[in-house]
Formats: structure tokens, C-alpha cells, sequence
């Protein structure tokens, strides 16, 4: 990867790596991180504060469950569902949780398809990750259908044990459920982008006039990733503790 | 203006971690299905959940091919979340405490 300095040599001159690289990348010109575009940039920004926000909601969470005196509903059972006539623990979730999984290895080929300029291939595979995003979120509004219908769980109490698992879980898997949903909807709009070539083209965008390239798959990528990211530590705290 | 690429990897490198993840995921429910308890179960827990954060990141993210003024800036500040950990464990504690004493003297 070539990066052009902005400087008129002739040989683009090499970044030094390392710790002088740290140093020479934060103390240079007008940007402190070279070889990203700057939307990728912001879009790690981004991911850090919101790795704060569902950080706080997972160690309020362990807060609350750590000084309740009244017992954990069992999450095991909770979660667990009838099939074939025999009750499996903690299955839906995991049945999430690959169904996730899955959407992030499509993302993650589409991206490498879109630097291809494959633009069939990164859109079949962007809507595949819709699509398997789109399941998460049926699976979850089930969960909570079941989980408010037929055991009784509220925000402010339950029939299991302590009245702070429905608060914490409404909480967590709630924001989680709106992070994926609005992945789904934007994953639609850049599938469309690329299937019509707007990316191509350096189509300007509807909203926010900026003119359509690849590195747009990634950052979407990047997004979609961190999704998956945050259902990997809300599986293993909230459903395995 | 030259023209920068991105990121380019063979299609091979995201399936094998694809698969990496399903198996860790496979063993981090197996951890539940066959109760594994105690130390024991938190370790494996934690162990396969920071494996499977840490793929996604590195690979699916591509984060180990970024420069390292990006892999620091935004990996080093959330080791400070390890510090609203141990306050909230802390506080935790004392709640705990503090209601054994005065709510239910019978847990103490």
C-alpha cells in the first residue's frame, strides 16, 4: 500500500514504524492518521464512545447483579427453548449469536469484494448480511415477546428473582437490538448505492453530498463488525454468568 | 492524487477466522450446556470472549494492518474501563454489605 506523501519528491518518502512512527504520525501535518481516509477515522471515534456507552451499561449491569440480595433468575432456563420435544438451555442465543457471526464474515468478504470493484458480489453479499441481520432482530423481538408475555419479566420486577434482571436485560439487549436494526436499514442503502453504481461513479450522496467511493463498504464494515463486537461480551456476561 | 487502495486481503483469511469464531462460540456454549462451574467456567468465559474480540477487531476490522498512532488511539483508552470495573465491583461490595446488614440480617 503505497501511501502518496504530501510533499513533491519524486519517491513517496516511507513512514517510519513503531514508536517513531506514533511519534512522527501525532507531531505531523494536517493529519495525525495516515492511510486511513478520514470517514474511516471518525468512524473508529465513533465505535470508541460507543465501546464507553455499552461498557457502562455491562458494568452497571454487573453492579446491580453483584449487590442483589435477592436471587438471579437462572438465564439458562430463561433462554432456554423446546425443540424436538426436548428442552435445550440457552439455545435461541445461540442460534444469535451464529447467525451474527455469519453476518460478519459476509461483511467482511463484501468489503474485500467492493476494493475489487466486484459490484455484484458486494452487494449480494451486503444484502446477505441485511438479511441475516434482519433474522437477529426477529429472533430478539421473539425473545421479547416471550420473555414479556409468558414469564411476566418487567423492567421493574419479575416472578424469577431479583427485579433488576428485567431492567438490566431491556437495557442491553435493547440498545444492542436498535445498534443492529439501524445497521440493516444503512447496510440497504449502501447495498443500493453499490448495485447502482453510485460508488463507481463518485455519485454525491443524498444526504450529506459526499461523493460515493469503496472505502464507504468499509466503514459500513467497520460499523456492522463492531455489532457483532458488542453481542460477543453481552453473550458472554449477560447469558453465561 | 494518488491513488490509495484500502485494505486487500485474500478471501481466505475471513473465512478461516469465520470459522474460528463459530468454533469458539460453539465452545463458549458448550461451556454453558455442560455447566461447567466456578473459576473454571468464568476463565473459559472470559478467555473465548476476549479471543473472539480480538479477531473481529484484528481481522474483521482490520486493525493489525492499520499504523500503529490508529491501533493506539483507540485501543489504549478503553483499558481505562478496567478502572470503572473495579469501582463498580467495589461499590458493589459494599451495597451488598450494607443491605445484608440492615435488610436481611439472615444472609449474613
Amino acid at each position: 500500500m503505497a501511501q502518496a506523501n504530501p510533499t513533491n519528491t519524486l519517491e513517496p518518502v516511507p513512514l517510519p514504524e513503531g514508536v517513531q512512527g506514533i511519534v512522527s504520525d501525532w507531531s505531523s501535518d494536517q493529519r495525525a492518521f495516515k492511510n486511513v481516509p478520514w470517514g474511516k477515522a471518525m468512524m473508529w471515534i465513533f465505535l470508541l464512545s460507543d465501546t464507553f456507552i455499552f461498557s457502562s451499561f455491562l458494568i452497571s449491569y454487573m453492579t446491580v447483579r453483584m449487590s442483589t440480595t435477592e436471587p438471579w433468575p437462572n438465564v439458562s432456563e430463561v433462554f432456554a427453548l423446546t425443540l424436538f420435544g426436548r428442552k435445550i438451555p440457552l439455545i435461541l442465543i445461540a442460534i444469535m449469536t451464529f447467525v451474527l457471526i455469519s453476518s460478519s464474515g459476509t461483511m467482511a468478504m463484501a468489503v474485500k469484494f467492493g476494493y475489487e470493484k466486484n459490484r455484484r458480489m458486494t452487494f449480494i453479499l451486503l444484502l446477505i448480511t441485511a438479511a441475516l441481520g434482519a433474522t437477529f432482530v426477529g429472533m430478539q423481538a421473539f425473545e421479547w415477546t416471550k420473555l414479556i408475555v409468558d414469564e411476566g419479566i418487567r423492567p421493574w420486577g419479575n416472578p424469577l428473582g431479583a427485579a433488576q434482571f428485567g431492567s438490566s436485560f431491556f437495557m442491553i439487549t435493547g440498545f444492542h437490538g436498535t445498534h443492529v436494526s439501524i445497521g440493516v436499514i444503512f447496510l440497504i442503502i449502501v447495498a443500493i448505492k453499490v448495485i447502482r453504481g453510485d460508488l463507481d461513479h463518485e455519485r454525491p450522496g443524498f444526504l450529506t453530498g459526499r461523493k460515493g467511493k469503496y472505502e464507504m463498504v468499509e466503514i459500513m464494515g467497520l460499523y456492522w463488525h463492531f455489532v457483532d463486537l458488542v453481542w460477543v461480551f453481552i453473550f458472554a456476561v449477560f447469558y453465561l454468568w | 492524487m494518488a491513488h490509495v487502495e484500502g485494505q486487500q486481503h485474500p478471501i481466505g483469511i475471513y473465512l478461516k477466522i469465520w470459522g474460528l469464531l463459530f468454533v469458539l462460540s460453539a465452545m463458549s456454549y458448550a461451556v454453558d450446556y455442560f455447566h461447567f462451574q466456578g473459576y473454571l467456567r468464568w476463565f473459559l468465559i472470559i478467555v473465548f470472549m476476549l479471543l473472539k474480540a480480538g479477531l473481529i477487531v484484528a481481522v474483521f476490522m482490520h486493525m493489525m494492518w492499520e499504523r500503529l498512532a490508529l491501533m493506539y488511539a483507540i485501543l489504549v483508552p478503553t483499558l481505562l474501563l478496567m478502572v470503572l470495573l473495579g469501582i463498580g465491583a467495589l461499590e458493589a461490595d459494599y451495597t451488598f454489605l450494607t443491605r445484608g446488614v440492615f435488610f436481611v440480617r439472615q444472609l449474613l
